[in-house]
């Protein structure tokens, strides 16, 4: 029993934190730099929800066979509370300009092509296949991202100006990939030296200096202790549901 | 009268109209270049225009490609070249190119019997 709430709770956690990070990149439709880069974000973020669904759809399936519920990925998508969310807090943090949205997307989806390359090596088959999967999605994420900062960095005054106040705001969200929650199945503590050995080469690349060692790093998203941000986000993205339980289109 | 008629794809609204009718510079320094996309569909052997988009360098033009023309299923290889690379034949010079092609059927095969076991032609 214990390591069934474990797996339901680290499915949730994953699909928390591709549905929260779908639904701010979905604000960027019809808003993009660009017609083409519109719609390269917008596909990210379809790509997200479809991950986002697969996990819902496991752990609801998982719960409803531990206690005889009635879940499914809507019920846990749009009915749980904002404590009850585990998404990593830089997926809710609000998008700022171009750059912050580039850059957070940089840094999850390399965290992302790390940890899904291990869930695919999963004892558990359902995680392993979604991971297979979600990986050839995360792996074009990454490559479009890492350009995105390179060309950022190594681009005008302005843009370098852009995307190094990005860093500085949201490096001290990157720490929170690597401590493990209790419930975390999959320990991702030591794909900490990976990640920053791939951040490395683009920073190179994108002429940004690294970050010093050791900063303070915030933490609390994984066990429901957000910041301000989500509340809001969950109130725009389940109202309809709230006000109209189980309408369809 | 003088009506000009331009024929735009899907993403490719040039500068030099955006402002028609104006005094303002039509000439946009920091817009990206155009390219021109073709796609290799999964049957097809050939590349196919599929139309154009703005991107700042090759590798920007083919992941915008990919995003913009490929999302259903459309292909399985692409090309991107900048249009600015394109020549394009005049149509004023029209009548000299295509026209005298018009009477000459017979470069057409179309005065051979064929023989009945030959299929496919």
């Amino acid at each position: 029993m214990m390591n069934e709430n474990k797996l339901v709770s680290s499915t949730l956690q994953l699909a928390d934190s591709a549905l929260i990070l779908g639904q701010r990149n979905a604000a960027w439709c019809a808003h993009g730099p660009i017609l083409e880069q519109d719609i390269a974000i917008t596909n990210i973020t379809l790509d997200l929800i479809g991950q986002a669904r697969n996990f819902y759809q496991y752990a609801a399936k998982l719960m409803n066979e531990a206690d005889n519920k009635n879940e499914t990925e809507d019920t846990l998508a749009y009915f749980r509370n904002e404590r009850d969310f585990k998404n990593y807090l830089i997926c809710e943090l609000p998008n700022g300009d171009w750059a912050q949205t580039i850059l957070r997307q940089f840094f999850l989806s390399t965290f992302q092509s790390l940890l899904f390359e291990k869930m695919m090596q999963s004892s558990d088959t359902q995680l392993a296949a979604i991971a297979t999967k979600s990986i050839k999605e995360i792996q074009y994420h990454l490559k479009w991202s890492s350009e995105w900062v390179i060309r950022l960095g190594d681009g005008t005054e302005e843009s370098r100006n852009r995307i190094l106040a990005a860093v500085d705001y949201l490096w001290m969200y990157t720490g929170e990939f690597f401590i493990p929650a209790a419930y975390e199945i999959f320990n991702a503590a030591d794909l900490q030296q990976d990640w920053l050995h791939h951040v490395a080469i683009v920073f190179e690349e994108a002429t940004i200096p690294f970050p010093a060692e050791n900063q303070f790093m915030q933490t609390g998203g994984k066990t429901g202790m957000h910041t301000e941000h989500l509340g809001f986000i969950i109130a725009e993205m389940q109202s309809l549901q709230r006000a109209y339980p189980g309408a369809e289109w | 009268m003088n009506i000009q008629i331009r024929k735009f794809y899907y993403g490719d609204i040039p500068e030099d109209t955006a402002q028609v009718g104006s005094n303002h510079s039509t000439t946009n320094e920091n817009a990206w270049p155009l390219w021109e996309v073709f796609i290799r569909s999964k049957q097809g052997l050939d590349h196919k225009h599929a139309g154009s988009l703005h991107a700042a360098d090759a590798a920007m033009a083919i992941e915008n490609a990919r995003d913009v023309y490929t999302r259903r299923q459309e292909g399985v290889s692409i090309w991107v070249i900048e249009s600015k690379h394109v020549h394009a034949s005049n149509p004023d010079d029209a009548e000299m190119f295509y026209e005298p092609a018009s009477d000459k059927i017979y470069r057409h095969p179309t005065f051979y019997d064929l023989p009945d076991e030959l299929k496919h032609m």
